[in-house]
């Protein structure tokens, strides 16, 4: 697959001395869903504002479907379409008027049919002719959706799209981001919620203190990173381990009442069936057990803590 | 040149004139009525002529100009200050659209909109006191070259200020004394001579002038230094509006 976005030695440094990006690089691929995850302030925000326009890049360069973002602004914008994180709306319009104030922003002939289309996608054409002022939270969220979409990007960033949004309406977002991708749209996510990227991304990028620290596709940083822990509540506790499970580098945890054994599900061999075996052959008995699988929240987590 | 996104802007901020429209149309009018009342006919009737015209005449114009003005720089201040308040200017910056395009969508609607309303004061005078316009064509050019201007003027405080009260102080610590100092009641010659000096630092003097002499061919300066001045305050205000998307000034960053 082509690059649609190529970024190469961006930095970005505040009037204040800050330096919110430092010589980022990354190429997302089209068509796909690209999930980038940071901790706030990780400058996940300041690197969509340069792509799209609204700050400038202190170094580097950006191309948008091979158009320079500084020299040919026009080409490379009217591909993107943008929400921000936050709820910026008009107060007084029309859901209808604002959405195609949109479209003819980015220069685009009007169009009722997408208009209308788009309205429906998101469940918002019965709210079409309501002032925004008078919608929740979760349909303005929609209309700037809407307003993204109006131009028919082939780009289009969510800034944090399902932050404040309840489970059922965040569900129904992940279905119009997966519906977009489908029709070909390129999408790329910032997102605090772990579960989002893991449920959505084709790949993950991580960026931490303005830089990326890693990227791979999801399903390779779930096998490479992705370990299983089996936890066993003993019944009577044990101080020490006995020699024949030395093999298995077994934890013995809380004070003796638990025995932690990680393993990786992509092995050959787990080693539960002989682990079992030599724990009764050990006389070490246990009357509950559990397993847990590392999430993409555990691995990111260690990713941030380590760089 | 991206024609339909200046279209989207200027039809945008039209909207929110028919949407206000009492407040930017019904207002002003109402309040330069009552400027009539109580200038025109009530301390006018004490005062003879004013060089040749009547008093109720001769404020006509100072009256259009002020509102005009006012309303250029309160239209194109709002217009860009508020979708910086609300966020929604996002949308603005990263749109496929020059500088130079959104410039033109917000001073253009705006400058509109102070024209619209200069005719409409224009034509309620024409309710009060006998009017006659001498150079119609010189008139419209003195309206639509202050219009553009201090909308323009308007459109650099909206992007300066970083809160309402910002927004508010030119036009009423600057704007308004300058505008009321500035020959629109009297003629800059009722005054002293050393005052008369500094009346002639006002720049709001010259826009006034010219336009009453579109009118009555009465002026305190020549025609010609009040077009120059109001050319050189409209460059200047460009080179500003140049500058402010040139480094990003409190828009990018």
């Amino acid at each position: 697959m082509s690059s649609i976005i190529s970024v190469a030695n961006l930095s970005k440094t505040y009037g204040s001395g800050f330096k919110a990006l430092k010589n980022v690089n990354l190429d997302i691929k089209r068509g796909e869903i690209f999930a980038l995850l940071g901790p706030n302030g990780a400058g996940k925000t300041t690197l969509i504002s340069i792509i799209c326009g609204i700050a400038n890049p202190s170094e580097g360069k950006v191309l948008v479907g091979g158009e320079n973002i500084q020299t040919s602004y026009r080409k490379a914008r009217s591909l993107i379409g943008l929400v921000p994180q936050e709820l910026h709306t008009d107060a007084f319009e029309s859901v209808w008027a604002t959405v195609s104030f949109s479209r003819g922003l980015f220069g685009k002939p009007k169009n009722p049919a997408h208009i209308e289309k788009v309205l429906k996608d998101l469940s918002l054409w019965d709210k079409k002719d309501n002032k925004i002022i008078t919608l929740s939270g979760g349909m303005k969220r929609r209309v700037m959706i809407a307003k993204a979409l109006s131009h028919e990007p082939q780009v289009l960033f969510l800034d944090e799209p399902t932050a404040g949004v309840d489970v059922e309406l965040r569900k129904g977002m992940w279905e119009v981001v997966r519906t977009l991708q489908q029709s070909g749209v390129t999408i790329i996510l910032t997102t605090h919620y772990i579960e989002e990227a893991e449920e959505m991304a084709d790949r993950i990028g991580v960026i931490n203190k303005g830089e990326i620290v890693l990227v791979e596709n999801k399903a390779t940083l779930m096998q490479k990173l992705g370990k299983k822990r089996l936890t066993l509540h003993l019944q009577n506790k044990i101080s020490s381990l006995p020699e024949s499970l030395a093999q298995y580098e077994l934890d013995l945890c809380d004070a003796g009442a638990t025995l932690v054994y990680d393993y990786d599900t992509k092995g050959e061999r787990t080693g539960i069936t002989s682990l079992l075996s030599d724990l009764r052959n050990a006389g070490i008995r246990f009357n509950d057990l559990d397993t847990t699988q590392s999430s993409l929240e555990d691995i990111f987590v260690d990713l941030v803590r380590t760089s | 040149m991206n024609h339909r996104a200046i279209r989207a802007i200027y039809l945008f901020e039209m909207a929110r004139t028919w949407r206000t429209l009492l407040q930017s149309i019904v207002s002003p009018v109402v309040s330069t009525s009552l400027y009539f009342v109580v200038f025109g006919a009530a301390i006018g009737s004490r005062i003879s002529q004013v060089e040749g015209v009547s008093y109720g005449t001769f404020i006509v114009p100072g009256l259009i100009m002020l509102s005009v003005l006012t309303q250029s720089i309160a239209n194109a201040s709002f217009g860009i200050y508020f979708p910086k308040f609300t966020g929604t200017i996002y949308e603005i910056l990263s749109a496929p659209i020059s500088y130079f395009e959104i410039v033109l969508g917000y001073v253009g609607a705006a400058a509109t909109k102070s024209i619209i309303l200069g005719l409409i004061i224009l034509a309620t005078a024409g309710l009060f006191v006998p009017l006659h316009i001498h150079h119609p064509i010189w008139m419209l050019t003195f309206l639509v070259l202050t219009a553009v201007t201090f909308s323009l003027f308007g459109f650099i405080i909206g992007i300066w200020a970083d809160g309402f009260e910002k927004l508010q102080m030119i036009p009423m610590l600057v704007v308004t004394p300058l505008t009321f100092l500035g020959g629109s009641f009297y003629s800059i010659d009722m005054l002293p001579a050393g005052w008369r000096t500094v009346a002639l630092l006002n720049p709001v003097v010259y826009l006034i002038s010219g336009f009453r002499w579109s009118f009555y061919e009465i002026a305190d300066v020549s025609v010609s230094v009040s077009i120059g001045m109001t050319v050189a305050f409209l460059v200047a205000c460009l080179i500003v509006i140049w500058w402010i998307f040139r480094t990003g000034y409190r828009l990018k960053n």
